[in-house]
């Protein structure tokens, strides 16, 4: 090897070797950056990420995987609320403090017939009843019993259109309360999803009425998906094309705060 | 045999290269990969450790245990009676002191937090990102691995320089006792603890990583429920992530500690351009 080969070889290394150290020694706020919501490096990282993980796993779970259920015995503990647990919104006290009697889920938007039901309308038609293990997206898990209907039911008493993709869940409980006013919860879910045996509009949680701390008196389950995606306090549905037009343009509350629209993973 | 090794002080690029015969050790496509995973691994640590902040616990089973106790792991932090705050970890039911590092961290301003900020990417609290970040690596790390082990079998660096032979593992006993009066062989071909930690590394605890990863999403569990089940559930699967990156980086730690004890100058030289100074051929009695 002549001897300046070897001299930049030298230098590349110890470059290498101080860029290496450097980037150790700053700490981890060398990396803050790429939490800027707006940033396009973000904006990459989550695309590329999130987008693959989306396509790759509707092509290798399928539309019709079904999520694991388990025995009654492994329902150990009360389920764990998260989130709101006592929305203090007037209309959802009203509406509470007779045992929802008055409480009506609105269907809307690109549906044949716009519609809503009662609770007792919706624990009259087809029940769905499992056991499934709730993950939510900070990492722990909790067993517990779900009863409902499948949304896809509620969805053919409304007609979808065919250019719906998406459901859209609007929610009772106001989440956040900021300079720019109140943000009430909503999420979304593709129409996989919606129509999947196992998406149900739960009213009933380990053999009870759903207590109001876990989303009374209506939540989603989607059980292919983390806790986040499963909105409480559910008060109206709206079918539609795309999700760009709704608040910040991801899809839900979270979402437009940095998290993942599809959260299978 | 020992006073014909070559010293660690004595082998930087610039030895006289007499006798001492520069070979191409590292192939082209070993070399990009090995850099891929070094990145990949940092940023997936970073905000791996970001993650488990927003729930610093690990359990044992399917649930986490709210009503009932099954956690193996629990990091937090609490006031004294005194009003003085403390950082804990609780391991198996045995409580630690961890004030500074563990649950409550941040000098001057002490935060209560699982992992301290120079641990996490971000350096603040922000899961989404940490989310973000650590499953784009993960595409970047299950990539990058199976590009390795395509060009790895089609190449023979598999076959020749990374699956451990009968003559190694024969070899076992002196290579520890080398390895631990930190002698080290110069030579074209990875020495037995090398090979069993490099073979450990790519065939059991990164798989591991991506089968336990796998094993918490609760879409891929849809379609192969038996994955977290087979660890014993998905908190389970949950503990033995977070074990299996305390291996990792253990491996690094002593990684890192045999380059330097090794030569590092020759040794990364070996990494970045693929060639490596060897002893001399005299030095070496094994057969070449």
């Amino acid at each position: 090897m002549p001897s300046s080969f070897k001299i930049s070889r030298r230098g590349l290394i110890t470059g290498a070797a101080v860029a290496g150290s450097g980037a150790l020694l700053s700490g981890c706020d060398a990396f803050d950056s790429v939490a800027d919501r707006s940033s396009g490096l973000r904006g990459f990282l989550e695309g590329a990420g999130n987008g693959l993980s989306y396509r790759i796993q509707r092509a290798l779970i399928g539309n019709h995987s079904m999520a694991q259920e388990f025995s009654e015995s492994e329902i150990r503990q009360p389920m764990r609320p998260n989130g709101v647990t006592r929305p203090d919104d007037q209309t959802y006290l009203g509406l509470a403090a007779n045992g929802f009697a008055d409480y009506r889920l609105q269907i809307a938007g690109l549906v044949e017939k716009p519609a809503s039901f009662s609770l007792s309308e919706l624990m009259a038609m087809p029940a769905r009843t499992q056991v499934t293990r709730h993950d939510c997206v900070e990492g722990w898990s909790c067993i517990a019993r779900w009863t409902g209907v499948p949304l896809g039911h509620v969805l053919d008493q409304a007609g979808v259109k065919r250019e719906a993709r998406y459901a859209v869940f609007y929610c009772l409980d106001t989440i956040e309360r900021g300079l720019s006013g109140e943000v009430k919860y909503y999420e979304s879910i593709d129409l996989v999803d919606a129509r999947h045996p196992q998406t149900i509009l739960a009213y009933g949680m380990n053999g009870q009425r759903l207590p109001v701390e876990n989303g009374a008196p209506l939540r989603l389950r989607v059980e292919r998906q983390l806790g986040y995606k499963m909105a409480k306090y559910v008060g109206r549905i709206e079918l539609v094309d795309a999700l760009s037009p709704i608040a910040l343009g991801k899809g839900g509350y979270w979402e437009d705060r940095g998290y993942e629209w599809y959260a299978g993973i | 045999m020992a006073d014909t090794l070559a010293s660690p002080a004595a082998d930087g690029p610039d030895t006289k290269p007499a006798g001492r015969p520069l070979v191409y050790r590292q192939a082209l496509a070993t070399r990009i990969t090995h850099w891929l995973w070094a990145a990949s691994l940092f940023f997936l640590l970073l905000s791996g450790l970001q993650i488990f902040n927003a729930h610093p616990a690990l359990y044992i089973g399917d649930q986490s245990g709210f009503g009932f106790d099954n956690a193996v792991l629990e990091i937090g932090a609490r006031r004294l009676p005194d009003g003085t705050p403390q950082g804990f970890t609780s391991l198996f039911g045995a409580e630690f002191d961890t004030t500074g590092v563990l649950g409550l961290s941040g000098g001057e301003r002490l935060q209560v937090r699982g992992f301290p900020a120079w641990a996490t990417i971000p350096s603040f609290q922000d899961l989404a990102t940490g989310r973000v970040v650590h499953f784009f690596f993960a595409w970047v790390l299950v990539a990058t691995l199976l590009c390795w082990l395509g060009f790895s079998i089609a190449n023979g660096h598999l076959r020749r320089d990374l699956a451990p032979g009968a003559a190694d593992l024969r070899a076992l006993p002196r290579d520890v006792a080398d390895h631990a009066r930190l002698r080290f062989r110069h030579r074209r071909e990875y020495n037995t603890l090398q090979k069993l930690s490099y073979f450990g590394v790519l065939f059991v605890l990164l798989p591991l990583m991506i089968a336990t990863g796998l094993s918490m999403s609760p879409g891929f569990n849809s379609a192969a429920p038996w994955l977290p089940e087979l660890f014993g559930g998905r908190q389970t699967a949950r503990t033995i992530h977070f074990a299996a990156m305390l291996l990792l980086v253990a491996f690094f730690v002593v990684h890192i500690a045999m380059v330097l004890a090794a030569g590092p100058l020759n040794e990364l030289r070996s990494i970045v351009t693929g060639w490596y100074r060897t002893d001399p051929p005299a030095a070496d009695e094994t057969k070449e």
